[in-house]
């Protein structure tokens, strides 16, 4: 069995006295595995992030990363939000040098190690370009590479994709799975769109009422490589019927 | 250059207008016409800026910089501190209410015809923009940025350097731009009431002369003054500023 990167045990948890959104919730994910998290909005996919990164604090229970509790989750994994949230006033290579430099790395030394990966992820040339004057593709691939820097053996990534033309969306989902192949990350993975996280993750969890108690859990029927025409296998088309059906499920109308 | 155009065609248009009528109504030591301003400056081109540009640059320079460290610091502090926040900014806001201007007597009457009455009104008129607008600046910081910046691990003095300052950066040159102007205003009028020396202090002199073209001609050197601060303060902000030409 592989180790552990991330547990949640009897995780509880609410907004200032408010419903709950998490009780008492178990979950376990393993070293480079790959996780899409789907549900409706508001069925708490978010705050599950924010609680793992430290934004929020439980109030039961314990989350475990690389089998530890931290007093301070905060910079112990690395978070891609949903819109890039690159900083404007900075270069594409000094937004990508800004987790370094939080961990006390100068900004020489910083520099040196972005480079040789700046064509790895599509970004040779543009290093010294503001985000306004990159696509929305390159952005999002900057945003990746500063959540990559953080060191962290995992990841955790918001809706990524959410924000990008139908083709770019393709060739991004492509190119995170080479990346999460070569780098050895954990990745979890928020998402709505069912054909991504069939394509992308090893297991899917379906987040479906508040509060959330246990997880429902899909394993995607896919080896790997697997390439965009897999998707059509008649397994894989079945889940993705029952999938859009519990989603659906869970939208009031 | 070429956008500039209407604006330079326009003040040509109004300066020949005046031109006519001052010409017409021929009460030159009231109404002066603008070609003989224009002589004047020429005329007392060292008196005016040998002798009085000095000590009026001087008083704007000296107001400035204490606004600057004064403004900056104070909405650093209330950034920082909810209390000093609620303190201050109520008090800030509505001290704005109080005709500053109608107080130089009272400063006059303390620092004398020192620099430092001047300079005081000076500084009274261009805190504000200063504080408001660097304050207002530091608090605009995205909140989503501020949290990624957490879930990296950043403590308060890295959200500070890194996203407040950044953020406040843009508001503070609107704010210093708006300061620069009051700025020639505040030290022009402190010599009006209580000064040996200035721009200020020689227009108001010569209107007790009635020499209506030599009222004037400081009044187009301080116009000069406004606009070059103006234009370095520009000049300043663009260097500092590169990433917004690209937005």
């Amino acid at each position: 069995m592989r180790k552990p990167a991330l547990e949640f045990r009897d995780v509880s948890f609410s907004y200032g006295g408010k419903k709950p959104v998490l009780d008492r919730l178990n979950m376990t994910i393993y070293d480079r595995e790959f996780i899409t998290i789907v549900g409706a909005s508001g069925s708490g996919k978010s705050t599950m992030f924010r609680l793992i990164t430290g934004l929020e604090i439980q109030s039961g229970g314990s989350i475990l990363i690389n089998g530890e509790t931290h007093e301070n989750r905060h910079g112990k994994v690395g978070y891609m939000p949903q819109q890039d949230l690159l900083m404007p006033w900075r270069t594409v290579m000094d937004n990508a040098t800004l987790p370094l430099e939080l961990g006390g790395v100068s900004k020489k030394e910083a520099k040196n190690r972005i480079l040789p990966l700046l064509d790895e992820f599509g970004l040779s040339g543009v290093e010294n370009k503001y985000p306004a004057e990159l696509s929305g593709g390159m952005k999002q691939r900057v945003s990746f590479l500063r959540s990559v820097l953080t060191g962290s053996n995992v990841l955790l990534l918001d809706e990524p994709f959410s924000a990008l033309d139908a083709i770019t969306r393709l060739s991004m989902q492509e190119w995170l799975l080479d990346q999460w192949e070569k780098r050895e990350k954990t990745i979890l993975f928020i998402t709505h769109d069912v054909n991504e996280a069939l394509f992308l993750s090893d297991r899917i969890f379906v987040f479906q009422d508040t509060p959330v108690h246990t997880l429902q859990e899909v394993v995607v029927p896919l080896g790997r490589p697997r390439s965009l025409r897999n998707l059509n296998d008649p397994a894989v088309l079945r889940w993705k019927d029952e999938l859009i059906e519990q989603l659906r499920s869970g939208v009031p109308l | 250059m070429k956008n500039y155009l209407p604006a330079a065609g326009l003040v040509v248009v109004l300066l020949l207008i005046w031109e006519f009528t001052a010409r017409s109504i021929d009460l030159l030591f009231i109404l002066p016409t603008p070609s003989g301003v224009a002589w004047k400056v020429w005329e007392l081109r060292e008196v005016l800026v040998f002798e009085h540009l000095p000590s009026t640059l001087s008083i704007i320079l000296i107001g400035l910089f204490i606004s600057i460290v004064l403004g900056v610091g104070l909405a650093v502090w209330m950034n920082m501190s909810k209390t000093a926040e609620r303190a201050f900014y109520p008090i800030i806001i509505s001290s704005q209410m109080i005709p500053t201007i109608a107080l130089a007597p009272i400063f006059i009457m303390w620092f004398g015809y020192s620099i430092w009455s001047k300079v005081v009104v000076t500084v009274l008129i261009t805190f504000f923009p200063i504080t408001v607008s660097t304050f207002d600046g530091l608090k605009s910081s995205s909140k989503e940025l501020r949290e990624l910046l957490l879930t990296m691990g950043a403590g308060k003095k890295d959200i500070f350097f890194k996203l407040q300052v950044p953020s406040a950066k843009p508001y503070f040159y609107s704010g210093l731009k708006v300061a620069v102007t009051l700025s020639v205003i505040g030290a022009a009028i402190g010599e009006w009431l209580g000064s040996q020396a200035g721009l200020g202090y020689f227009s108001r002199r010569m209107m007790t002369q009635f020499d209506g073209a030599a009222v004037f001609a400081p009044i187009v050197l301080l116009s000069a003054v406004g606009i070059v601060l103006f234009v370095i303060v520009k000049v300043l902000e663009h260097k500092s500023l590169k990433w917004r030409k690209t937005e």
